[in-house]
């Protein structure tokens, strides 16, 4: 009797640190979630936080972090937290289309490359070479100028910039599927090509777009912030992250740190979150440690 | 030589989702190979037989988990004992000529192995001279030298019983032809000087006089008094070489009989299924039997090969019901070992 | 079930330019006959496998099916098995995906190959090869299936498999009067499986 009791017990043990145990998937799972809520709460704050917190006010300028203004004010007197959330979402929402875009882009040069032929294939990959070889930051501020800057001069410039790498990957991807036997099987068992693109080969390049996606995200913020911050992207009346970091240098002399500091450190933890996220995600999808 | 006892293999996997579930591979497995002898173990690809080759070298991956216990040599082999003799005394010939370093040149590929342990014997000989530091490293400098020569010599040694043109030693992998790659991976597991060989697969589809070169090898090393075991999905090639075959049937042995003992009609073997795999050789029978082995990780109970066991189907109802409920344990038969309730 | 023949004439092969594989090779295919190809690996049989199937052109020849090219749409009347199941089939599929992508296979079919219901939920990592393998043969084996090529089919299974798997095939074969080509270097399986056997060696050089 006691017996069976102590086993059912320790069975109920089992279960519950079986339960507790963080296996990689699990801490994965764990950290997109965290990363979501954090991205959610962003947004959602941003959208709550009125207009009115933005407007200058003479009375409260200069003022240190309190419990009023957790990120203080600045030299207009307006809430630094509200300007740092409004900034922060109208990053994420840049960077979301930017990196979507991207992945567009890369998914159709990848596909044309790997499926169109030799020439179309040698074309598209001296495209990638070369703007693998041309700097970021410096082909974005080109774009982005000849655009007239704004949000739209931001998006294109990264969608344009942030392509290569993965395109590379998916032409290299769906060039071995081609050649796969399940493949070849395939269109002797008298499948069309459209029919074996859908079925067999997308099927196999979406963790890779997703994990691809994921880690754009993280850049595409950073220079949309970077070329803000240079003057060559959104607007000084935006409240952009980049906008608030540049205005702010002219007052760190004059101590006020926390200016730059909590914008910063926010920015910070987001491209973090975002690039451990990819990472991870990029791991669970590789087979030789799928299991780990 | 070397002893295997109840040896159990599972790794974790991870299922859709997040759990994460145990899947048996290999189960409470024991054999033995004495020197100088060739057992074959035999069993169906993807089956886990490779995997008992590198629970043996140590060479498996984070997510196995083992039991049961290795001896080499009277002693256990543990971890670290595996890595010491991994590559010198226990050496491996894989089943894909892929496992040569395609960046390397042929010959020092066979040298790595022989330097190592030359090497050190050398050094262990130096270790009680009390010299000068600086007469010591000259000396060293020297050591190496005679070391590296002494590779050298070994490795053409090898060359010549392999038939390997000393040109050979500057090619790179993908210089050479097939056959001649499989004569370099049974000649970089060999100058050694191993005691214990396992070979995996070491003649996948490859034709019958290629296939005799390389059992040919395999037995002129064993008749020098290696131990070698061999793993295979072919019972044909296992028989042309080997001295005693193990069969593998859903992760564990299920009969070890000694390679004569296939002829005929197999009346000499114990088990059922070694008498079924028998005679569904094309030059046999080609007689197939229903049903497929069960997968280690979900047993039948009782026997494991009882769903489709000839012998607990003929058998009197209370016979059958002792093979459906209890799992039989290996024993001795007639000079042999066997894993069933009615064998005789 | 009608008479079909299928001619292969090749003058030369080679993959991309490399060096030639096939030369002057002739070999010819009648409904009903079951052929056996062996010789040692790496002269070329998979490549002449692959020929007869379309899945490449003769640099320079001609592949015939009643004198005339093979389709290069729909269905192909001829079907190649390949050694290694586990490459033949989507790992992102579950079986029965895989299974009736070209026709619907019926019970009678599935029974005599062994395939249970079970698995064609499963995904192919979770069955072993010998296994998969049945996937692979049971999707050849369509009505419309004139020849079938066996490019070292059972080469990796073990014999009780490599049975039972024949045995299915041989009789699906009779019944649709359709011709097989056993390509194997286990000369006792081809002796054991074939009307007639070519030595590849012997008729090549």
């Amino acid at each position: 009797m006691s017996e069976t009791k102590a086993l059912r017990i320790t069975n109920k043990v089992k279960g519950l640190s079986h339960l507790l145990t963080i296996n990689r998937r699990k801490g994965t799972l764990l950290m997109i979630f965290s990363a979501l809520f954090f991205f959610t709460g962003i947004i959602l704050m941003s959208l709550f936080i009125g207009d009115e917190r933005l407007a200058t006010n003479f009375d409260a300028k200069n003022l240190p972090p309190s419990f009023m203004n957790p990120f203080g004010t600045d030299w207009l007197g307006r809430d630094m937290f509200a300007r740092t959330m409004k900034g922060l979402s109208l990053s994420i929402f840049i960077g979301l289309i930017a990196s979507c875009a991207s992945v567009l882009v890369a998914l159709l040069l990848g596909l044309t490359a790997a499926l169109m032929g030799k020439v179309v294939d040698s074309i598209i990959s001296w495209f990638i070479d070369l703007f693998l070889g041309v700097p970021h930051l410096v082909a974005l501020i080109l774009i982005s100028f000849t655009l007239g800057g704004g949000v739209k001069g931001v998006i294109i410039g990264v969608a344009v910039t942030h392509w290569p790498s993965l395109a590379r990957v998916i032409r290299a991807e769906v060039m071995q599927l081609r050649s796969a036997e399940f493949v070849l099987v395939s269109r002797q068992m008298g499948k069309g090509p459209w029919w074996i693109a859908t079925h067999h080969i997308l099927p196999h390049l979406i963790p890779q777009l997703l994990v691809g996606f994921v880690l754009l995200f993280p850049h595409a913020i950073l220079h949309e912030a970077a070329i803000t911050f240079l003057g060559f992207g959104l607007s000084p009346h935006q409240p952009a992250i980049g906008i608030i970091l540049s205005e702010s240098m002219k007052y760190l002399a004059t101590g006020l740190w926390w200016l730059a500091f909590f914008p910063g450190l926010c920015l910070l933890i987001i491209v973090r979150a975002f690039d451990m996220l990819g990472d991870n995600l990029r791991l669970l999808i590789d087979p030789h440690n799928a299991h780990d | 030589m070397l002893e295997v006892n109840n040896l159990s293999l599972s790794f974790t996997q991870y299922q859709r989702g997040l759990k994460q579930k145990n899947i048996q591979v290999i189960s409470d497995l024991s054999l033995s190979i004495q020197e100088g002898e060739i057992l074959a173990v035999v069993g169906s690809s993807g089956s886990g037989k490779s995997l008992l080759a590198h629970a043996i070298l140590g060479i498996l991956p984070k997510n196995a988990s083992l039991s049961g216990r290795l001896y080499y040599g009277g002693q256990e082999l543990t971890a670290k004992r595996q890595k010491e003799l991994r590559g010198k005394e226990i050496a491996f010939i894989p089943q894909s000529v892929n496992f040569l370093d395609p960046l390397m040149q042929i010959g020092q590929q066979v040298r790595t192995s022989s330097q190592v342990g030359s090497e050190k014997g050398i050094a262990k000989g130096k270790g009680g001279e009390k010299e000068k530091d600086r007469d010591r490293d000259r000396e060293k400098g020297r050591v190496k030298d005679r070391a590296k020569d002494k590779g050298r010599e070994k490795q053409r040694k090898i060359f010549d019983r392999y038939e390997l043109d000393y040109d050979v030693e500057n090619y790179y992998p993908f210089q050479i032809s097939g056959g001649m790659a499989r004569r370099v991976l049974v000649a970089s597991a060999v100058v050694g000087g191993p005691k214990l060989i396992i070979a995996d697969e070491p003649t996948p589809g490859l034709h019958h006089e290629v296939v005799k070169e390389a059992l040919g090898h395999l037995r002129e090393l064993a008749d020098e008094g290696t131990a070698i075991m061999l793993i295979t999905h072919d019972i044909a090639t296992a028989l042309e070489v080997a001295d005693r075959i193990a069969v593998f049937y859903a992760g564990t042995i299920v009969e070890i009989a000694w390679a004569s003992e296939f002829t005929d009609h197999g009346d000499k073997l114990r088990h059922p299924y070694t008498k079924a795999l028998w005679m569904a050789l094309p030059q046999n029978g080609f007689l197939p039997i229903l049903g497929r082995q069960p997968s280690p990780s979900e047993p039948p109970p009782g026997c494991l090969f009882q769903p489709r066991c000839s012998l607990s189907s003929k058998s009197s109802s209370t016979n059958n019901s002792s093979c459906s409920q209890e799992a039989p344990v290996m024993r001795e038969l007639r000079s042999g070992k066997v894993r069933c309730h009615f064998a005789t | 079930m009608p008479f079909c023949d299928l001619k292969l004439k090749i003058f030369f092969f080679r993959y991309g330019k490399g060096p030639w594989i096939l030369e002057d090779y002739d070999l010819e295919l009648k409904s009903g006959e079951v052929v056996g190809l062996s010789g040692p690996s790496g002269i070329g049989k998979s490549t002449l496998a692959r020929i007869l199937a379309g899945y490449v052109l003769p640099y320079k020849g001609s592949v015939r099916l009643q004198g005339k090219d093979l389709p290069r749409k729909g269905f192909n009347p001829v079907q190649l098995v390949f050694q290694h199941p586990e490459k033949a089939v989507n790992p992102r599929w579950q079986l029965e995906k895989t299974l009736n992508e070209g026709w619907t296979p019926d019970e009678e079919l599935l029974e005599s190959l062994g395939i249970e219901k079970a698995w064609l939920k499963r995904w192919p990592n979770e069955l072993s090869g010998g296994e998969l393998q049945r996937f692979c043969v049971a999707r050849a084996l369509s009505p419309a299936t004139r020849f079938l090529i066996a490019d070292e089919m059972t080469t990796m299974l073990d014999a009780i498999t490599q049975a039972q798997l024949w045995h299915a095939v041989l009789e699906r074969a009779e019944k649709n009067n359709m011709a097989v080509l056993v390509i194997s270097h286990d000369g006792p399986l081809l002796e054991r499986l074939c009307h007639r056997i070519i030595d590849f060696t012997r008729t090549n050089h």
